[in-house]
C-alpha cells in the first residue's frame, strides 16, 4: 500500500514544521502561519451535560469523544478535513485480501507517566472494550469493526483473548477482520479504539478515570474533574508532539442552559458555545466572524411503521411518497430552523466522504410540482377532503422537534388535507414506543459512526436493529451486502437511495448543521471535518 | 422528651423503608430503562450490562439486595448513567455544594425575611409596610428561572462583577448569584408569614399588658413578641431548609454549580435507578430529621407544648 509512504512523508513534514517554531522576543509567532500568539493559550468551551464516562472503553457520547481525543491518542488521527493522518501509528499495511491490517507504532509515543506506548496497550484496550466483564455499552463498536471473534467474545462464548488483535512486538499491531471493510482505518480514530494503560486500571479499578489517577497518552492530561461542573486538561509534557502543540490548557464547563451559556460567551468567559435554536440569523448578523454553521454527520427524518401495528393507509407506498413530497423542506430549514441546515431528499448526509448525492427525482422538482404530484397520488389512493387521511405523529419532547412537527402537519393539511394528531413523549418513553413499533409516524435522527455512507444506509437493511420502520426489501439487503466488499460502492448506495426514495419507509427532512459561536482569536477549528472531530492540539490563539 | 425523640426516630425507619419500596416500584413502572438510547443496544451487549448491574435478577431480589447494601455497607451502588462513578461519589461531590449555597440562602432568607416581616408589622400601614409587602410580593411572583438568567445578564455581562456560573470550589464570587436566586422566594414567604404572625401577636393581651406596664417598644418586641411570632415561621422553615440544602434544579441548571439538584433531575430522565434511589433516600432522611428538629424547637419556644 502506498498509504504508508504518504504517512511517512507527512510525518516528516510535520517534524520539520515544528522544529521551526520561532519563539522570538517574548511574542511568539506560529511557525506556519506567522500569527502572533496570545500569551495565554487557554481554550474554554461549553458542554450541555456531563458525559456518561471518559473511559475510552466505556464512553458513549460525542462530547465524551471530544474529551477523549485530547486525553488519548489512537492509532490514527484526523486532520482538519477529516483525512487520516498518523497518530500513535506511523502507518499501516493491508494484506491482499484486505483482511489483515498491520500497524507500525512510533517509538517516541509515551504515556503521561513516561511509560512508552506499546502495541500491547492497544491489544489490552480492545480486548477490554469487548469483554462482558467491562460490559461497555459501546462494545458493539468492536463488533462493527468486524474484528475476528468479536461477536462471540461479546456474547461471552469466547474468551476476550481470542479477539482478532495481536501485538506482534512493542511497535507492531496486527488486526484480523472477518470481512473486508473499506473504512476500517477510519474507525481507528474512534475513542473505543484508544489505548488504555493497564497498570493504572489495575491499580484504581473503575476510578482510574478520576483526575490524579488517570494516565493518558494524548496531547493533554486530566488535571481537574468535577462532574457536571468543570474539567481541566493541561499539556502532557510526555506527548510525542508536545513541541508542536500550542494550547496549554483546555477547560470544559458544563452549562445546561444554552441561553446562559451564550450570555457567558458574550461576557468573554467561553471560547465556544452552541447557538440557541432560532438565534443563528441574529447572531450571524451581529457577530459575523464568530457565528459558525458547519455540516455535521446527522440526518433528521420521519420513520413510518410498516408493520401490522402501523396505520393501514401507510402500507401504500404512494401514500407515503405523497407525504414526503408535500413537505416543503426549504421552509423547514430556512424559516423553522434557520441554522444553516440543508434540505434532505436522501438519507445519507450530503457531506459524507466519498458520497455523491444521487439524482432523486423529487430533489430537482419545484415545491409546486411536488405538491401537485403529491395531491395526484393521494387522490389516486382514494383520499379527498371528504375522506381525509388521519395519521398520528410522535416526537420526543423538545421545542425544536415540536416546531418541525407543527410545520409538517400544516403542510400535509394544506396540500393533502391530511389530519395529523401530534403527540410528544418524554425521551425514554418515546424510545420504547418507537422501538416496539407502537406508532404510525415518528421523528428520528441518525448520526454517523464513521465517515462513509453505509453508516446511514445500513439502517435500511431488514436485519438492522435500528430499522424502526421494519422496512424489508431484498434488493436493498443484497446491494448493501455487496457494497461491503466492493471497490467502489457508490453505485450501490445510489441505487439504495433511489429505492428508498421510491418506497419511502422513511421521510428524510434535513441534514444537520452544528451552529456555534467560536472566538475569532481561536485558529484551527476543523470546519471541514464532517464528524466535527476536533483536537485541541491543532488550535492556537492569536494575540488580539 | 428523650423518649419522644427515640420514638420519632423509630418511626422514621419504616417510613424510609416505605419510601424506598414505593420509589423502587414507581421507577420500574416508568417506561424505558437506564440503557435505552436512540441507538438500541445489541441483545448480547445489553445482557452483559444488565448482568453487571444486577438488573437480570427478579424484581424482589433487586429490592432486597439494594436495601441490604444500603443498610449494611451504606453502599448506594454504582450509577448506571455515569459509569465511572458510584452514587456515593455523586452525593459526596454534589451534596456539599448544595449544602453550602443552601445554608447561606437559608441565612439570607431568614435574616432578610424576618426583618422585613417584623418591620412591616410594627409600622403597619406605613410606607415601610407597603415597601416590605411590595418587595415580598415582587420576590414571590418573580420565579427563579426568570430571576437567575437576569442576574447573569446584569452581573456578568453588563457589570462584569461576578463569574456567570460554576462553583470554583465554593468561592464567594460564585456563590452570590445562586444564593440570591434561591433565597428570594423563600425570603418573601418568610416575610409574609412573619408579618401576619407578628400582627396577631401584637394584638394579644400579654403584649397589651407589657405595653401597659410601660416597657419600651423595643423590649416588648424583642423580649415578648418575637418568640411566639416565630412559631408558624419555624414550621415553615423545617421543610424549607431541607428544600434549600438538597438543591434547586433551577440554580444548578442555570449556574452549573455541580450540585445535587441537577443530578437528581437528570437521573429521572436517564432512568438512572441507583442515583434516583440514593438522592430520594437522602432527601427523605433529611426531611424526617428536620421535621423532628422543628418539633423540638416548638417545645423550646412554646412552654405550652409538651411531648
Amino acid at each position: 500500500m502506498t498509504f504508508k509512504s504518504k504517512m511517512m512523508a507527512s510525518t516528516a513534514a510535520l517534524l520539520i514544521a515544528s522544529s521551526h517554531a520561532a519563539w522570538a522576543d517574548g511574542h511568539a509567532t506560529h511557525p506556519e502561519t506567522g500569527d502572533a500568539l496570545a500569551t495565554e493559550q487557554v481554550f474554554t468551551y461549553r458542554d450541555l451535560d456531563e458525559s456518561p464516562s471518559i473511559d475510552p472503553g466505556v464512553a458513549e457520547d460525542s462530547a465524551g469523544g471530544d474529551i477523549l481525543r485530547d486525553l488519548f491518542e489512537g492509532l490514527m488521527n484526523q486532520d482538519a478535513d477529516g483525512n487520516l493522518i498518523p497518530g500513535v501509528a506511523t502507518g499501516f499495511e493491508v494484506s491482499d485480501d484486505n483482511l489483515v491490517y498491520t500497524f507500525t507504532l512510533r517509538d517516541n509515543a509515551k504515556w503521561s507517566n513516561g511509560d512508552p506506548v506499546v502495541a500491547g496497550d492497544f491489544e489490552y484496550a480492545w480486548k477490554r472494550a469487548a469483554s462482558p466483564e467491562l460490559a461497555s455499552p459501546y462494545s458493539w463498536f468492536i463488533e462493527l469493526m468486524s474484528l475476528e471473534n468479536a461477536s462471540a467474545v461479546i456474547a461471552g462464548e469466547m474468551d476476550p483473548s481470542e479477539l482478532g488483535v495481536t501485538a506482534i512486538d512493542d511497535s507492531t499491531l496486527e488486526v484480523r477482520l472477518t470481512q473486508p471493510l473499506p473504512y476500517f482505518a477510519q474507525m481507528t480514530t474512534h475513542f473505543t479504539t484508544f489505548p488504555v494503560h493497564k497498570a493504572t486500571v489495575d491499580a484504581h479499578g473503575s476510578e482510574w478515570t478520576q483526575a490524579g489517577n488517570m494516565v493518558s497518552n494524548g496531547a493533554y492530561k486530566l488535571t481537574e474533574f468535577v462532574p457536571q461542573e468543570r474539567m481541566v486538561r493541561e499539556r502532557n509534557e510526555m506527548y510525542w508532539d508536545n513541541e508542536g502543540t500550542f494550547i496549554d490548557k483546555v477547560v470544559r464547563l458544563v452549562i445546561p442552559d444554552e441561553n446562559v451559556a451564550l450570555t457567558r460567551y458574550l461576557a468573554g468567559e467561553l471560547d465556544r458555545t452552541a447557538v440557541p435554536t432560532g438565534q443563528f440569523p441574529r447572531l450571524s448578523e451581529e457577530y459575523p466572524d464568530e457565528a459558525l454553521s458547519v455540516p455535521t454527520a446527522c440526518s433528521y427524518y420521519y420513520t413510518i411503521n410498516l408493520t401490522d401495528t402501523g396505520n393501514p393507509a401507510l402500507m401504500d407506498a404512494d401514500v407515503r411518497k405523497a407525504l414526503s413530497l408535500a413537505i416543503d423542506r426549504d421552509v423547514i430549514v430556512d424559516n423553522v430552523l434557520a441554522g444553516g441546515q440543508k434540505p434532505a431528499y436522501t438519507f445519507t448526509h450530503w457531506a459524507t466522504a466519498g458520497f455523491e448525492t444521487p439524482d432523486i427525482p423529487m430533489a430537482s422538482m419545484s415545491q409546486a410540482d411536488r405538491n401537485a404530484k403529491a395531491a395526484e397520488l393521494m387522490t389516486a389512493a382514494g383520499y379527498s377532503a371528504d375522506n381525509p387521511l388521519e395519521i398520528d405523529l410522535i416526537y420526543n419532547t423538545s421545542e425544536g422537534h415540536k416546531s418541525v412537527a407543527i410545520a409538517v402537519s400544516q403542510m400535509w393539511k394544506q396540500t393533502l388535507g391530511v389530519e395529523t394528531t401530534l403527540a410528544n413523549q418524554e425521551w425514554q418513553t418515546f424510545l420504547e414506543t418507537r422501538g416496539n413499533q407502537d406508532y404510525q409516524v415518528a421523528r428520528a435522527g441518525w448520526c454517523a459512526d464513521y465517515n462513509e455512507a453505509s453508516t446511514f444506509l445500513d439502517l435500511m437493511d431488514s436485519g438492522s436493529g435500528y430499522n424502526d420502520a421494519k422496512y424489508e426489501n431484498a434488493e436493498v439487503d443484497a446491494l448493501l451486502a455487496e457494497a461491503k466488499t466492493a471497490d467502489n460502492p457508490q453505485a450501490n448506495y445510489d441505487r439504495v437511495e433511489e429505492i428508498v426514495a421510491q418506497d419511502t419507509p422513511i421521510i428524510p427532512i434535513y441534514h444537520y448543521a452544528s451552529v456555534n459561536m467560536l472566538n475569532d482569536a481561536l485558529v484551527g477549528w476543523p470546519v471541514n471535518n464532517f464528524q466535527q472531530n476536533w483536537y485541541s492540539k491543532d488550535f492556537y490563539k492569536k494575540a488580539e | 422528651m428523650t423518649a419522644y425523640i427515640i420514638r420519632r426516630l423509630a418511626v422514621a425507619i419504616p417510613t424510609l423503608l416505605i419510601l424506598v419500596i414505593l420509589s423502587f416500584v414507581l421507577m420500574y413502572a416508568a417506561p424505558g430503562g437506564p440503557f435505552n438510547s436512540e441507538r438500541p443496544l445489541p441483545p448480547a451487549v445489553l445482557a452483559n450490562i444488565e448482568a453487571k448491574y444486577g438488573l437480570d435478577q427478579p424484581f424482589w431480589k433487586q429490592i432486597v439486595n439494594y436495601v441490604v447494601g444500603v443498610v449494611t455497607q451504606f453502599d448506594f451502588g454504582p450509577s448506571f448513567q455515569y459509569k465511572d462513578r458510584s452514587v456515593n461519589d455523586i452525593i459526596a461531590q454534589g451534596f456539599p455544594v448544595t449544602l453550602t449555597y443552601g445554608f447561606w440562602s437559608f441565612v439570607v432568607a431568614v435574616g432578610v425575611g424576618v426583618s422585613l416581616g417584623v418591620a412591616a408589622a410594627i409600622k403597619q400601614n406605613s410606607w415601610l409596610d407597603y415597601l416590605a409587602v411590595g418587595i415580598s410580593v415582587g420576590a414571590q411572583v418573580l420565579p427563579n428561572f426568570v430571576l437567575a438568567p437576569l442576574l447573569v445578564i446584569v452581573f456578568t455581562l453588563w457589570l462584569d462583577w461576578l463569574p456567570g456560573g460554576g462553583w470554583n470550589g465554593g468561592a464567594w464570587q460564585n456563590m452570590v448569584m445562586p444564593v440570591i436566586a434561591l433565597s428570594t422566594s423563600y425570603m418573601a414567604s418568610i416575610a409574609r408569614i412573619t408579618r401576619s404572625s407578628m400582627l396577631e401577636v401584637l394584638n394579644t393581651n400579654f403584649i397589651r399588658t407589657a405595653k401597659a406596664k410601660g416597657l419600651p417598644m423595643r423590649r416588648v418586641i424583642w423580649k415578648h413578641a418575637l418568640k411566639p411570632t416565630m412559631l408558624p415561621v419555624i414550621s415553615y422553615l423545617g421543610p424549607a431548609f431541607v428544600g434549600m440544602i438538597t438543591g434547586s434544579v433551577v440554580v444548578d441548571l442555570i449556574f452549573s454549580t455541580g450540585g445535587i439538584g441537577q443530578f437528581f433531575v437528570n437521573s429521572a430522565f436517564n432512568r438512572d435507578y441507583s442515583v434516583i434511589m440514593g438522592i430520594t433516600i437522602l432527601v427523605g432522611s433529611l426531611t424526617i430529621l428536620f421535621n423532628l428538629v422543628v418539633d423540638i424547637l416548638y417545645a423550646w419556644i412554646d412552654p405550652k407544648i409538651r411531648y
